[in-house]
């Protein structure tokens, strides 16, 4: 079903430095499909082209060759503004770090997105900030701005930030990546949580092979290709 | 209000905040650009005022004058070539032909102010063993009066003279020792002479005029030089005083008459304008080329320190357009409060320099003309600068790839 699929690529190919003579193809041809509420890790070594992968899925790159469709919209062909819209609303994104802004509080962070899409500040969007705050427990901190917030909790007001437009796909390039193990266990079962509450899919990158066995489904990138994708057998038995 | 709270305006002053040092100096910068040049055109238009005033206080914007007299050769021309000493006439007083028509036809003219038919020429005041040369001007005062800013500058008495009144400037009043109320008499070279009451005594500023200059009524000066029912020149002032050399063409194209406006008569102190209205066009170029520069470096080293965050900001829904206008903002709002406060501070510059300037007898050094609509322009001004200079930087914050921006 169409309305199922959050993502599908279809032989999605990316190549750096097009016409020079560093032209490197990073992305052989990816097909993948990810459905409704998928909790999804990507692994694989340093350099097999995980992030570029994510930065085609997110719409902040173009891929040189093949087909994206983002619930069920395709990508290819969009203009700069549109593309903009469809990643606004489809995508959340929480990156390794110096996600935030430092000039605007934890809460102004977390509705950036909603204030960009509707152009002026809201009670509405002021109370789902709030909201998310709460849900990522940091209500006490939510006046402070985000450089007197440790890196696990700007981790979680990037996490509420992600959400706020509630997105279909929230890509996280190595979100735990600058944590010490206990915070990142609770950072990622922050995002388990709200995958299981709210049936938004996940696609996280990360190193971390304790964390990949808690996910759904590990897919294995490995030189631009897809080594392996599995269903979880360790959490999602026969 | 609540409708300038926009996505854009939240982060363009956020951002000026987080860099408040940068943001206050370059503001300051500004400011002192905008003060400079509030003072400079304060003091040139006050210089080109006063200039402009001291001229045409005591001068017709327009007089007309009987056709020149000139000297032709009563041999045929076509004899072939003739060495001819032409001497240049001496030109007689004579009166401008049918006056009256051509005053009649000029207060027609939509442009002309006014229209003052004039008698002048040269004379003696004798009083007792005391004899002074002046140029004697005869004129109507319900006319002459609107012509001339003589009653501004009348400082004693009055300015409507009789028949048998004359009057008289401060230094020739103080070189015959005579007042207002006194007699004097009045000769010409044709032997002519009436005794006349100092009706009123004036102060242009001028020695030569204070000294040289008197005035008595129309029909005195026509008996005295011997020109009943005439007069020596019709002079006009025009609605528009930099308009005059046009309709002086005109005039001249429709009367045959010898017709010369203030501004042929006055070349120089046109091109005296002429350079403080370039030289304080320089200084406003300069200073808002220098403005700009400031602003433009301030805000591309903001796009380089904020590339990460801007790419951040994409990837969370801002459009290009958006980021566009967050810098360009930026520009015009540093350029704005700029030129407030450098507004205030040059005004606040010319109140103390009024204080200070001054001569010894308390009149100001230098006249100063303070247009209000000169805040209004510089805050204009430097907007538009400021939100020019922004536009390299805006530019470059909204065309950053916001995958390369991310990755660092
Ligand atoms: N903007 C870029 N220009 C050129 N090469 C790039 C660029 N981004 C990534 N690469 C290269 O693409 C390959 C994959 O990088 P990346 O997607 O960051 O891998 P990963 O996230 O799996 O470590 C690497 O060899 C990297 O050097
Ligand atoms: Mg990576």
């Amino acid at each position: 079903m169409a309305e199922t699929q959050t993502l599908r690529l279809q032989g999605v190919r990316k190549a750096y430095g097009v016409g020079t003579v560093a032209e490197m193809e990073v992305l052989h041809g990816i097909d993948l499909t990810i459905q409704k509420g998928e909790f999804t890790a990507l692994i694989g070594p340093s350099g097999s082209g995980k992030s570029t992968l994510l930065n085609l899925i997110g719409l902040l790159d173009h891929p040189t060759a093949g087909q994206l469709f983002l619930t069920g919209v395709e990508a290819t062909g969009l203009d700069d503004a549109d593309l903009t819209r469809l990643r606004a609303t489809a995508i959340g994104f929480v990156f390794q770090s110096h996600n935030l802004l430092p000039a605007f509080t934890a809460e102004e962070n977390v509705m950036l997105p909603l204030l960009a899409a509707r152009g002026r500040p809201d009670k509405d969007m002021q109370k789902r900030a709030e909201g998310l705050i709460e849900a990522v427990g940091l209500t006490p901190w939510s006046s402070h701005l985000t450089n007197e917030l440790s890196g696990g909790q700007q981790q979680r007001v990037a996490i509420a930030r992600a959400l706020i437009m509630q997105p279909a796909l929230v890509l996280a390039d190595e979100p735990t990546g600058n944590l010490d193990t206990q915070t990142a266990d609770s950072v990622f079962d922050l995002l388990r949580k709200i995958n299981l509450e709210s049936r938004t899919s996940f696609l996280i990158v990360t190193h971390d092979k304790r964390l990949a066995q808690r996910c759904d489904r590990i897919i294995e990138l490995v030189d631009g290709r897809i080594a392996s994708d599995k269903v979880n057998a360790v959490i999602n038995p026969e | 209000m609540k409708q300038l709270l926009t996505y854009e305006w939240i982060l363009s002053t956020r951002f000026m905040r987080e860099g408040i040092m940068q943001t206050l100096l370059i503001i300051s910068g500004v400011a002192l650009g905008v003060s400079v040049i509030v003072f400079i055109s304060a003091l040139i238009s006050g210089l080109q005022t006063n200039l402009f005033r001291r001229t045409l206080d005591y001068q017709a914007q327009i007089v007309i004058r009987p056709p020149r007299e000139v000297a032709r050769s009563l041999r045929k021309s076509d004899v072939g070539l003739q060495a001819t000493l032409v001497q240049p006439r001496a030109q007689r007083l004579r009166s401008v032909d049918q006056w009256q028509t051509v005053s009649r036809m000029l207060e027609k003219m939509p442009e002309v102010e006014v229209v003052a038919p004039v008698v002048a020429g040269a004379g003696f005041v004798i009083r007792g063993d005391a004899n002074k040369a002046v140029n004697l001007t005869g004129m109507e005062p319900q006319s002459y009066l609107r012509l001339i800013a003589l009653e501004k500058q009348l400082i004693a008495g009055t300015a409507r003279v009789g028949p048998a009144d004359i009057l008289i400037g401060n230094e020739l009043g103080h070189d015959l020792g005579v007042g207002v109320g006194d007699k004097l008499i009045l000769q010409t070279a044709s032997k002519a002479s009436v005794t006349l009451t100092i009706c009123g005594i004036f102060d242009f500023g001028n020695k030569g005029i204070n000294e040289r200059s008197v005035y008595v009524a129309l029909r005195t000066a026509q008996s005295l030089l011997n020109l009943p029912g005439g007069v020596t020149t019709v002079e006009v002032n025009v609605e528009k005083p930099f308009d005059a050399e046009l309709v002086a063409q005109v005039i001249s194209a429709q009367t045959g008459l010898d017709v010369e406006s203030w501004i042929v008569l006055n070349a120089q102190f046109f091109s005296a304008l002429q350079a403080q209205s370039m030289s304080n066009f320089i200084i406003r170029f300069f200073v808002g080329l220098t403005a700009a520069l400031g602003i433009a470096s301030v805000l591309v080293v903001s796009v380089v320190q904020k590339s990460r965050e801007i790419g951040i900001l994409r990837a969370t829904g801002a459009t290009r357009n958006q980021i566009l206008r967050v810098f360009l903002l930026q520009g015009a709002v540093m350029g704005l409060l700029g030129s407030l406060i450098g507004s205030f501070a040059g005004w606040l510059f010319l109140i103390a320099w009024r204080g200070i300037a001054i001569n010894a007898d308390g009149t100001p050094l230098f006249v100063i003309e303070f247009d209000p609509m000169l805040f209004v322009w510089a805050a204009v001004g430097a907007t538009l600068v400021g939100t020019l200079a922004a536009v390299f930087p805006a530019r470059t914050a909204a065309k950053l790839d916001p995958a390369v921006a991310i990755r660092g």
